[in-house]
């Protein structure tokens, strides 16, 4: 296969060069436990300190505020049942939305299994919620509100200024996935009244299974690794210095290129989305065309399947995602697509195309270029189309 | 999830280069199923002749790859076949023809199975004649219904 066209940036990154060399001292001479007594250990200490820093600094924390998981599911969970259980006898209520990811939807499905009660905010066709739905949905018993900061599938970037303040004006603590923002948007947690904030670090070029739950100082939370005191007592288990390092160094990169880069996807986003909507028919863009990650592009593309497509389009070495309750494994498609009112056989249809800084406009227009042949052809072997023709001929 | 990786070498020549896709203008039957797991469709044309035999198989299907797959697998083997020996052809006949599929995939040959006994069925009742063996097949779609109310 000669060429390669990775849009697929929402699933993993690419762990960048000068992420890995940052970490590889780490996997060598500087291997000693940061818990140690002695010197050699005690240098590593000051490292994941500095690191801890850093990271705190981009979102405007302070560095105390920083626990390293490994990575969103497990801060998604943290959060979750952290809270609700250190707050169980102030209430049980917990508010989310229909559209979060399922670390965040199943941890509520436990929590109500365990006697929790949970309330699912709805979305509008763009996959925003309503604050007035948020207001009207908080009790005397509400102990937590978790809405995440952008999505994964359709990039929508939810109002967390309003949330924030909706929740301190009832004191009601709240926690934000911001694994698909952190990186992509600036977020200052002071200012956006953020309580807590999951972060992974393989969507911004670090490796897998490292990330960070952000805590504000003077919150109650029972850990969820019970362990050594690592992370303040707060997460067992030997520290991951080199994944620490690595997520320290991609926070480093992120920051510095966040403004020029997002500007880049953006321009390359709506390009695409142009290019799609002026050749393609029967093509619905998912999510917010404003409110939307820089780097996310999702579409349904009527009466067809979307594994078929992410089959064809491998073939042209173009990797991309789906909805489609073929490609769920459960037979469903995504929750997201239905949340906002996409009917199940066009949810069939979507594909999701999320860029990187690598992206060209050269791939953006091969990839186009590929997909209305690929689409024309699907809807050759349609019963749908054939269908929908059929009764526009009969109707015209 | 299902990848390219876990598909046979069959079932991706079958879904690149799939068999006998397309409509019929004068077909002997046509059927058109559901799966009422994940919402696919295929639609089956059959031209018929008279001794009985399948001269012709058409298809489109509205799926994923291994629903393409076994679809045109599911053409080739009942074309030159009489009725009662088409009957006989199952999912399974048709997973095995594609050197298996994985697990998870398995219902979509059973939209195959269905496509070509919904065409039976109506070859069966335009001639006005019962096929031994042959009951109306439970997921017919009815086309009039939900597919139409699809907005612009
Ligand atoms: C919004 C969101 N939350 C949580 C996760 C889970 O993160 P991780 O893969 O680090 O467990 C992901 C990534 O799949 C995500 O997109
Ligand atoms: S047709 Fe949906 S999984 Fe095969």
């Amino acid at each position: 296969m000669d060429r390669f066209i990775y849009l697929d940036n929402a699933a993993t990154t690419k762990t960048s060069p000068e992420v890995i060399e940052a970490m590889r001292p780490y996997f060598g001479e500087l291997f000693g436990n940061p818990a140690s007594a002695y010197t050699f250990a005690g240098n590593i200490n000051s490292d994941v300190d500095r690191a801890r820093k850093a990271i705190a600094g981009f979102i405007n924390a302070s560095a105390d505020e920083i626990y390293f998981t490994s990575g969103g599911s497990e801060s998604d969970n943290w959060a979750l049942k952290g809270t609700a259980f250190a707050l169980k006898n102030k209430g049980k209520h917990i508010i989310t939305t229909v559209i979060e990811h399922h670390a965040i939807l199943n941890a509520c499905n436990y929590l109500e299994r365990s006697g929790y009660d949970v309330t699912y905010l709805s979305v509008d066709e763009n996959g925003l919620i309503s604050l007035e739905e948020l207001k009207a949905a908080i009790r005397p018993d509400t102990i937590l509100i978790s809405v995440m900061f952008a999505n994964n599938e359709i990039g929508t970037i939810e109002p967390i200024t309003e949330i924030g303040r909706i929740a301190h004006e009832h004191g009601i603590l709240f926690h934000t996935d911001a694994v698909q923002a952190y990186g992509h948007i600036p977020i200052d947690v002071k200012h956006l009244g953020i309580d807590m904030l999951s972060v992974s670090g393989h969507k911004i070029n670090a490796p897998k299974g490292i990330g960070f739950l952000y805590i504000r100082k003077g919150i109650k939370i029972e850990p969820l690794i019970h362990g050594g005191s690592q992370e303040r007592g707060k997460r067992g288990g030997t520290t991951n210095v080199a994944g620490i390092i690595g997520l320290a160094k991609a926070t480093e990169l992120a920051a510095e290129s966040l403004d020029k880069r997002a500007e880049y996807e953006r321009e390359l986003r709506d390009y695409l989305i142009g290019r799609i909507e002026n050749e393609i028919p029967y093509a619905l863009l998912n999510g917010d065309r404003s409110k939307r990650l820089p780097n996310n592009v999702n579409f349904c593309f009527r009466f067809i399947e979307g594994e078929s497509m992410l089959l064809l389009l491998d073939q042209y070495g173009i990797c991309a995602s789906s909805g489609s309750a073929c490609t769920s494994g459960s037979l469903d498609p995504s929750h997201v697509l239905l949340a906002i009112g996409r009917p199940h056989e066009i949810a069939h249809g979507s594909l999701r195309l999320t860029l990187s800084e690598e992206t060209r406009k050269d791939d953006i227009d091969f990839t186009v270029d590929t997909l209305k042949h690929i689409i024309e052809r699907l809807r050759s072997m349609s019963p749908l189309y054939e269908d929908f023709i059929k009764e526009k001929r009969a109707g015209a | 999830m299902s990848q390219t990786t876990e598909y046979s070498k069959k079932v991706l020549d079958h879904f690149m280069n799939p068999r006998n896709v397309g409509e019929m203008e004068d077909p002997s039957g046509v059927g058109t199923v559901g799966n009422a797991k994940c919402g696919d469709i295929m639609r089956m044309y059959l031209d018929i002749d008279e001794d009985g035999v399948i001269r012709e198989a058409k298809f489109k299907t509205f799926g994923c790859g291994a629903a393409v797959a076994t679809s045109s697998m599911a053409t080739e083997l009942i074309k030159g076949k009489t009725i009662k020996e088409a009957l006989q052809i199952t999912n399974q006949a048709v997973a095995e023809a594609l050197d298996g599929l994985p697990k998870i995939k398995l219902h979509c040959s059973l939209l195959a199975e269905q496509a070509i006994h919904a065409a039976l069925w109506d070859y069966a009742e335009r001639h006005g004649i019962t096929i031994e063996g042959l009951t109306k097949p439970v997921n017919d779609i009815d086309e009039t219904e939900e597919f139409y109310q699809m907005e612009e």
